[in-house]
This record gives C-alpha cells, sequence and structure tokens, in this order.
C-alpha cells in the first residue's frame, strides 16, 4: 500500500524575511558565542588561580588585538542575548506578543545592546582599564 | 507531561537559569566596570572577598549549566545523524564538566588565599 500523502510545511525558503526570524537565529547564534565565552571566562578564573605569571601571560592574550575583538565581540552577544532573553521571558509569560510589540522590542533589543556594548568599552577606555 | 512524565523538565530548567543568571550577570559586569584595575592585585583582591567568590561560584555554576541546556538544544535541532549527535551530546557533558569544575576548583583557591610560588 503506498504511503499517504500527507500534507507538508512549506519549505523554509517560501517563508518572506522578517526581523523576528533574525533575532531569533541572533539569539541562537550569541548563545553559541557565548558558551565560548564561557571558556574565556573559565580561562581568565584559572590563571588568576595560577598565580601572578599565568595571570600577565592571560591579560597580554585578552588585551591583544583578536582578544580586544573577541571581548567587544562577547560584550554585544552578553548583552543581546541578555536582552533578547528577557523578550522571550515575557512572552512566555504572554506578554507582549502583539505585532508591533514584537517590533518595537526586537529593534529595542538589538540597538540597546549595541549601546550597552558601547557604553561599557567607553566606560573601560575613561577609566583608564585599556 | 508526555510519556516520560518530564517532558518540559528541560524548557523549564532553562527558564528558571536564565532568570537566575539576570542578576548574577548584572553583577558580574557591575563589578568589572567598578574594579580599581584588571591588573593580578586587584583581581586577586576581588575574588578573595567572601562575598565576591561566592557569587563567581554561583555565577560559573548556573552560566555553565544554562550554557549547557543550550548548546544541547542547538545541537539536537541541527545535528543530523544519530552517532554524530549522540558523539557531540557527550562530547558537551564532558567540556562543561570539566571547564565548570576547573572554574569552581580556581575561585576556591583564590577564596582560599591557595598560591602557587
Amino acid at each position: 500500500m503506498p504511503a499517504r500523502i500527507r500534507p507538508l510545511s512549506p519549505h523554509l525558503q517560501i517563508y518572506r524575511w522578517q526581523i523576528g526570524n533574525s533575532l531569533s537565529i541572533l539569539h541562537r547564534l550569541t548563545g553559541i558565542a557565548l558558551a565560548l565565552g564561557l571558556g574565556a571566562l573559565s580561562f581568565w578564573l584559572i590563571s588568576l588561580a595560577g598565580g601572578a605569571g599565568s595571570y600577565r601571560t592571560a591579560a597580554r592574550m585578552f588585551a591583544s588585538p583578536i582578544g580586544i575583538l573577541l571581548l567587544i565581540g562577547w560584550t554585544f552577544a552578553f548583552f543581546y542575548h541578555l536582552l533578547n532573553g528577557v523578550r522571550h521571558l515575557c512572552w512566555d509569560l504572554g506578554l507582549g506578543y502583539e505585532r508591533a510589540q514584537r517590533h518595537l522590542s526586537g529593534w529595542f533589543a538589538v540597538l540597546a545592546a549595541l549601546g550597552l556594548t558601547l557604553w561599557a568599552w567607553l566606560a573601560l577606555w575613561h577609566f583608564g582599564r585599556i | 507531561m508526555g510519556s516520560a512524565g518530564h517532558g518540559t523538565g528541560q524548557w523549564w530548567a532553562q527558564r528558571v537559569s536564565a532568570v537566575a543568571l539576570i542578576p548574577l550577570c548584572l553583577w558580574f559586569v557591575c563589578s568589572l566596570l567598578a574594579m580599581p584595575a584588571l591588573d593580578f592585585g586587584a583581581a586577586q583582591t576581588w575574588l578573595a572577598l567572601p562575598r565576591n567568590g561566592f557569587l563567581a561560584a554561583l555565577l560559573v555554576a548556573v552560566l555553565a549549566y544554562h550554557s549547557y541546556l543550550g548548546t544541547v538544544e542547538v545541537v539536537e535541532d541541527w545535528v543530523h545523524g544519530t552517532a554524530m549527535k549522540l558523539a557531540l551530546l557527550l562530547l558537551l557533558r564532558f567540556a562543561y564538566v570539566l571547564i565548570g569544575g576547573a572554574s569552581l576548583y580556581a575561585i576556591l583557591r583564590v577564596a582560599f588565599g591557595i598560591q602557587v610560588s
């Protein structure tokens, strides 16, 4: 007996681009980036426990151009994942589900994450930490 | 829920750890920005304070748990093939226990002032 033909959902490519799906994928990507950032945090703590010598070596790596670039990336990933995570938690509570609210909070999450990243690094620079 | 009776377990744990991470992460970011310097002496003095050591240990533990749940979800969604999926899930489990354990051990060493000469 031939298999019954069942209705299928449209292929992924059929869907029109909206801000929502990009933000959703960005939440995942920043989550993956932050998982790697956890490794960096762990590395920092272990170097600190290892004494002044190992801490200096780690600090030099973090202060290298690639290190700074990664840290700025992780700062943005952190703030975005935090803000968008709060957005998701609100949805779980049934809040902010309207189309206009979703768009507004989505743009807010992206722009506020960019702003907070800028603010954090300007603060570090202003206080002479970098 | 579900035939196993705990189908919502991971979903729920992810949300609970997310809520716990909000204050812990904000505390950590504010602490980093408020530290007088980011050199060895300042970092050691900061982490050696009981309150900071305790909160840092909590942060690392909850962070590792939340991150583990998230990456497991990504592997379950995006990786096809049972063997590859199982291998990656096993690898993730080992990696997170290793990273979490090493971080906690490092925090304890600083907290109890164990110095390598």
